[in-house]
């Protein structure tokens, strides 16, 4: 009876920890959607009860008079080709290291692995420098650079576990077919690492979407900014308007927010990759 | 005949290898080398000058080190910055990692909801930092924020103080912020430590009448020890590497009273200029780098060989 009883008030408490642990995440992203809607006056009034409506209105003012829209955009664009950049010169390199025998593999997998240990957020003093002689400051394109460049060694790293466990019977019988090494490597091994490709992929591609270092230093005009570093100039200009602010912020993690709903395992999967053996 | 044309076959195909796999490494190798190893080695470099802005002035060898360290005003900048950043790794290390340790234990009993808690508890992970710094922001504003409304709404006014503008209360407010952001990626690499244990390990104990938490403390804990290595030297990493959340929420000089002041806010004053630290100073910038680069990597590399070998020692 003792023992029941006790196991009874365990479980009890492990749900409050847990239901509160919800709570707490739940609640305040609830009170910025909602809060949303709202004007000035409710906010202030009556901070926890409800909109009075699903007022759009603060949204109309981000879109048509903030460059919010234009920081979403660049965003996805840089996002996007850094990914893609990302995995095509990723899988190559890995591909090269994980599938041949040569003189030196040993020191070309080291050379990329060192990449894993460097922080190039220390190092941006030269890097502004470096990139003022390229002219990519104040450019999408540096950014691209800059993120394909940091996150090669990690892609590196997991693509070529995944390559290295493939069998060697599926190359070498298309080999004696006469396949091409371009061929084999296309449209044999490739196609089998897709899910190790989605994990290096979500990897980089949070981070990079929410990255607001690098854009700081490069990024100038207003044109060219990203998401995480345009919203410091929008708090500047709507700082009073709380109803507009917390429409903006909502608007700003709605993309995240819903692939990683639709996509919660291998978000978890992806992200966790780098600290799960 | 037939051995000659074999051979120039081979020869060829060895030469196409060759070719195909610089192909392969070039695009990959070279953007490492132009946009990570060749500014990495030059910081070096550049802290070993001295700087007028963009332009490079003369060899000053380790002068711009010593200001940093010895000089008495700057030096106490950069120590009160390092203490700061001491006191966000240790906090960090027992609310957020300390908080997702207990969850991870629960969530290993599998309870109703399992999946629900996981994906809520990763939810604020993969916001960008800088949604969570200005929200929390916004919640915290004296007036208008909803935490000092709820406490108002509670019964608590003298609770309701200006969170961010208060010396003491101002590093606490944005620890507590990171480990509303974070807690959840340790949570799940906890979780995924305790899941790899053996099943038969924690059932052969229960069924021998050991509580739970002597199975936890004597079983699951010693044997997650490699999760709790990596842990602790992300969190090192992030902590001394901490910007984004005292940037957005206070600023680049640390306010109030520099009490929020990190080594990532003041290298990045040093750098690029401020109204405290005057225009930018690349050679001190870099020398500040440099030794925040030893200190993180040293460490990192001391802490993972200490907590290895307790790994081993356990097991």
């Amino acid at each position: 009876m003792e023992h029941r009883r006790n196991a009874g008030l365990e479980t009890w408490l492990m749900y409050i920890f847990l239901i509160g642990s919800t709570i707490a995440v739940l609640y305040p992203i609830f009170m910025m959607l909602m809060s949303g809607f709202k004007t000035n006056a409710e906010i202030f009034g009556a901070p926890f009860s409800l909109p009075k409506s699903l007022n759009l209105d603060n949204y109309k003012t981000i879109w048509t008079t903030t460059d919010v829209p234009r920081y979403l955009l660049n965003s996805a664009i840089v996002t996007i080709i850094s990914v893609a950049l990302l995995l095509v010169t990723g899988t190559m390199a890995a591909y090269a290291i994980s599938r041949y025998k040569f003189r030196g593999a040993i020191m070309v997998s080291m050379f990329f692995l060192a990449g894993l240990m460097l922080p190039l957020r220390l190092a941006i003093i030269p890097l502004f420098v470096q990139m003022k002689s390229m002219g990519l400051v104040d450019n999408l394109l540096g950014l691209i650079f800059i993120y394909t460049a940091m996150s090669l060694p990690s892609t590196v790293f997991i693509l070529s576990g995944f390559l290295r466990a493939l069998p060697g019977e599926l190359e070498d019988s298309a080999r004696v077919d006469g396949a091409s090494e371009l061929r084999i490597m296309v449209e044999i091994m490739v196609p089998l690492i897709t899910p190790a490709l989605v994990i290096a992929g979500i990897y980089n591609a949070v981070p990079i979407w929410n990255d607001f270092f690098f854009p700081l230093i490069f990024i100038q005009t207003p044109e060219n900014r990203t998401l995480a570093q345009g919203l410091t100039t929008f708090f500047g200009e709507y700082s009073v308007n709380f109803g507009v602010l917390y429409a903006g912020l909502t608007l700003a993690a709605l993309p995240i927010v819903v692939v990683f709903i639709i996509q919660s395992r291998r978000f978890i999967a992806g992200m966790t990759a780098g600290a799960i053996k | 005949m037939q051995s000659t044309d074999y051979e120039s076959v081979r020869r060829a195909r060895t030469r196409n290898l060759k070719l195909w796999l610089a192909l392969l490494l070039t695009p990959a190798a070279l953007l490492l080398i132009v946009f990570v190893f060749i500014p990495m080695g030059s910081a070096v470099l550049y802290s070993l000058y001295e700087w007028d802005g963009l332009a490079r002035k003369g060899y000053v060898g380790l002068a711009n080190f010593s200001d940093i360290l010895f000089d008495p005003v700057r030096n106490k900048v950069l120590f009160h910055a390092f203490w700061n950043n001491v006191k966000v790794f240790v906090t960090l290390m027992i609310i957020q990692n300390g908080y997702a340790l207990v969850l991870a234990m629960l969530l290993a009993r599998n309870p109703r909801g399992y999946r629900f808690y996981q994906v809520v508890f990763f939810l604020p992970v993969i916001l960008s930092t800088v949604i969570v710094s200005f929200q929390w922001k916004l919640f915290l504003n004296p007036v208008f924020g909803l935490v000092n409304k709820a406490l108002i709404a509670v019964g608590l006014e003298s609770w309701a103080v200006p969170w961010l503008g208060l010396p003491e209360t101002a590093l606490p407010a944005m620890m507590l912020v990171n480990a509303w952001h974070w807690f959840g990626f340790p949570t799940l690499v906890f979780l995924a430590a305790i899941h790899r244990i053996p099943t038969d390990f924690i059932e052969a104990a229960r069924l021998d009448g050991a509580s739970e938490w002597r199975i936890a403390r004597e079983i699951i804990w010693p044997l997650m020890a490699p999760a709790v290595t990596i842990i602790v030297v992300l969190t090192f990493i992030g902590s001394f590497n901490w910007f984004e959340i005292p940037y957005v929420m206070n600023g680049l000089e640390g306010s109030p009273q520099g009490s929020t002041d990190m080594l990532g806010l003041l290298f990045y004053r040093t750098a690029f200029g401020s109204i405290s630290a005057g225009g930018s100073d690349f050679g001190h910038g870099s020398a500040l780098a440099v030794l925040m680069f030893i200190f993180i990597f040293v460490f990192s590399i001391l802490a993972t060989k200490y907590l290895t070998s307790r790994e081993v020692e356990m097991n």
